[in-house]
């Protein structure tokens, strides 16, 4: 601290006793030291004050919902009724064996798990293309990002008609090579496809772009020693392009089991009609989010809800610390 | 954020609602589906010229109710007068604070104007507070496609059509026929098990999943399992189009003939022929009911207490509500008035409806309404119909057993009564 101020006399003749010293300086000295101790505050405090508007909508918008929802899902809660009584930790006990609750969150993992893995593989390909010299780059950068800005409503509804089974698109594709009209929405598997079909519509191009700037971050020095020692192209991509990208990497799987945790729109629009809610006459593509909105909603059971919520908030805190450390383990197994 | 607050001050110290005559006031009326009141909000306005009226529509039922409760809870963002579905009214009987006793406004002098029940399913059980003002009542009946008829050989004037079925047995009899006689794989009998199963079970009378006291009874009240067996029965003789209600391709389904019969309440003619198109002008006509009568469905106009214009708003829920707009909203959009007296009245009784080859649409919902025996629904009727349904389209699709889909629809109510 001392060494940066130029007049550094003054600066060490402060610091160490100047409040309490007896033989203080009059008038003539205070005023620098008045001076001294405002600068200092300064340059402690306004970092604080700086990074602070952060923190304040952080506590009106993170952290107050936050504890409210916890202190809410610790009661007996109705919609409409409001407050109902104490249970403690009587909702968590419930929503532990809540077969429903575990059959929604199978489903919200296994659509993660489906749309995410061929989504980012996909992407990182995309990716690839992309790097090398094309002929309007710039066109087709913005091209992939085009399904991301049009509205979830509008990919839902219209991959929804094209699911539907009578006059849906796939169907009448599938119709040419004799397989009968499936009932997308009637069956698991072909639920689950349909869906993380449009989540993957929507993100691949964003992840692919993403993962573009970090490819052209790399330096292309590595590239040429590596093809000087005679690498080939799968070899640099695993040892160079994949560990460089690593904090991309962490960053776009994160958002992503972020988004898969709250999938919601797609599932919902897949189900038009009545009960849209329930996700599927077997709740077979229900996801954690629809299952929590059901709860609070057509069920009136807002403390139940609140309680899914902050589970759901535990869960995804949990799986994005494991995520990280997974691929923590891709250069560390250099 | 800033301008909101601003607003809210502006509107402050206005709780009661009472705003000086000659102050400019608009009022949102919030409704679903079709509530026909385009041209009284025009009359409405050319009488109070200080009043301006919007509306927000919103198709879908389940997406108004969830937001309607949303907003009702929240205390904020809900209409100044917003229509009640029958499913809902008595879960916000118990939150009749959230709403405007309409008693202080003098509703208990209009009783008259309503059918008994009607108004008294509005009131809560002590009698004491009223939230709503009945608009519309289902009825019962229902719509078929007369071309599909004749193809299919079976009789097309809807007096002989409707001797075919006296019962649902004999409704499912006429659907073998059906199937039988228009030999085409893509046209079925029925649109789908749930909404003949809601059919069958609000005919029963009185309650369905909850008893009087509000005890879930679905597995000791018969009418439940009967209306359950009954329309599996439609699903086994492959009868089914297997079509979700309100879905896309529900609706395509009106025009494209995947379904030549479908139970219909008097709100429903209007949906049908917007979903029909006026292409389709005379293909569907209206005839009785297996069971006679019936209702599906009806509202009530209410005043959330957080609207700044209560007093303003009641007047116009009061307006809306009368005989004469009751009638004009039947005009509009074929939704029968709760209004007892109008039901002997020539403007209704006698009313046809050309697009339905001049079926006389007042004689067929008259007959039912005024023999329409009260259904009561408990305060958890919507999840509880909405679990039960749910099992019920699992066994039409396949992929559960009658017997599973039964104790899933069981064990899924139970828990949805929570």
């Amino acid at each position: 601290m001392t060494t940066t101020t130029p007049t550094g006399k003054a600066t060490s003749a402060a610091t160490p006793g100047a409040p309490g010293s007896p033989g203080a300086p009059g008038a003539p000295g205070s005023t620098p030291r008045w001076r001294q101790r405002l600068r200092r505050a300064d340059t402690r405090l306004s970092p604080y004050a700086m990074v602070s508007p952060f923190f304040l909508l952080f506590a009106v918008f993170g952290f107050f919902p936050l504890v409210y929802t916890a202190w809410v899902s610790m009661h007996d809660w109705s919609l409409l009724a409001g407050d109902q009584g104490w249970l403690g930790l009587g909702n968590y006990s419930e929503l532990m064996q809540d077969k429903d609750f575990w059959n929604a969150m199978l489903n919200t993992f296994a659509m993660f798990v489906i749309a995410t893995v061929p989504q980012l593989v996909l992407a990182m390909v995309l990716a690839q293309m992309l790097n090398a010299r094309l002929r309007g780059a710039t066109a087709w950068r913005m091209g992939i990002l085009l399904p991301n800005v049009t509205s979830v409503a509008a990919v839902g509804i219209i991959f929804t008609l094209m699911f539907s089974r009578d006059f849906g698109l796939f169907n009448w594709v599938l119709g040419h090579v004799g397989v009968e009209p499936i009932a997308w929405q009637d069956h698991r598997w072909s639920s689950w496809l349909a869906i993380s079909t449009m989540v993957d519509w929507r993100w691949t191009g964003y992840n692919a772009l993403i993962l573009l700037a970090a490819l052209q971050s790399v330096p292309v020095e590595i590239y040429e020693a590596a093809r000087i020692d005679g690498a080939n192209g799968w070899r640099t991509f695993w040892s160079i392009t994949v560990p460089m990208l690593r904090p991309t990497l962490i960053f776009v799987s994160v958002v992503a089991t972020i988004g898969g945790t709250q999938l919601f729109t797609e599932p919902l629009l897949f189900n038009p009609g009545a009960n849209s809610i329930g996700g599927g006459t077997t709740a077979q593509f229900q996801t954690a989010a629809m299952y929590l909105v059901q709860q609070a909603f057509t069920g009136q059971r807002f403390g139940y809800a609140a309680t899914i919520a902050w589970v759901l908030f535990l869960f995804i805190a949990v799986f994005s610390a494991v995520n990280v450390l997974l691929l923590r383990r891709i250069r560390s197994a250099e | 954020m800033i301008a909101t607050a601003a607003l809210t001050a502006a509107c402050g110290g206005d709780g009661g609602g009472s705003t000086s005559s000659g102050e400019k006031v608009t009022l949102r009326v919030s409704t679903f589906g079709k509530f026909g009141y385009t041209d009284l909000y025009k009359q409405y306005m050319k009488d109070h010229p200080t009043v301006t009226v919007v509306e927000t529509a919103e198709g879908d039922l389940g997406k108004y109710n969830t937001q309607l409760i949303q907003r009702i809870a929240a205390g904020s963002g809900a209409g100044d007068v917003v229509a009640i579905e029958e499913g809902q009214v008595v879960n916000f009987l118990q939150s009749a604070d959230k709403f405007v006793n309409l008693q202080k406004y003098g509703s208990n002098e209009l009783k008259d104007n309503w059918l008994p029940w009607k108004y008294a399913n509005a009131t809560t059980a002590d009698g004491a507070t009223t939230i709503g003002l009945g608009t519309d009542v289902g009825g019962l009946a229902m719509c078929y496609r007369k071309d599909l008829f004749e193809k299919a050989g079976l009789p097309t004037d809807r007096v002989e059509v409707g001797k075919l079925w006296p019962t649902w047995d004999a409704y499912i009899a006429t659907g073998q026929q059906y199937q039988a006689g228009i030999k085409d794989a893509k046209s079925h009998f029925v649109d789908s098990a749930t909404n003949t199963y809601n059919s069958i079970l609000m005919q029963s009378g009185d309650h369905t999943y909850f008893d009087r006291s509000d005890k879930l009874v679905i597995d000791s009240n018969p009418a439940v399992k009967s209306a359950w067996d009954e329309s599996l029965k439609m699903v086994s003789t492959g009868l089914s189009a297997k079509l979700k209600a309100f879905s896309p391709e529900w609706n395509a389904g009106f025009k494209n003939g995947s379904f030549a019969t479908l139970a219909c309440p008097a709100w429903m003619t209007g949906y049908i022929k917007d979903q029909a198109g006026a292409e389709n002008t005379g293909k569907w006509d209206i005839t009785t009911v297996p069971g006679g009568g019936g209702n599906w469905g009806g509202s009530w106009l209410g005043v959330p207490t957080q609207s700044k214009h209560q007093k303003e708003a009641v007047e116009l829920a009061k307006f809306l509500t009368t005989g004469e707009s009751q009638l004009a909203a039947f005009k509009a959009a074929g939704n029968l008035p709760s209004n007892p007296k109008l039901y002997t009245e020539a403007a209704l009784k006698d009313a046809k409806n050309d697009y339905f080859n001049n079926a006389p649409v007042g004689e067929l919902f008259v007959a039912g309404a005024a023999n329409l025996k009260p259904v009561y629904l408990g305060a958890k009727n919507q999840p509880v119909r909405d679990a039960v349904e749910n099992a019920l389209r699992s066994v039409e699709g396949g992929q559960r057993t009658t017997a599973a889909g039964w104790a899933e629809a069981l064990a899924a109510a139970q828990k949805a009564a929570k």
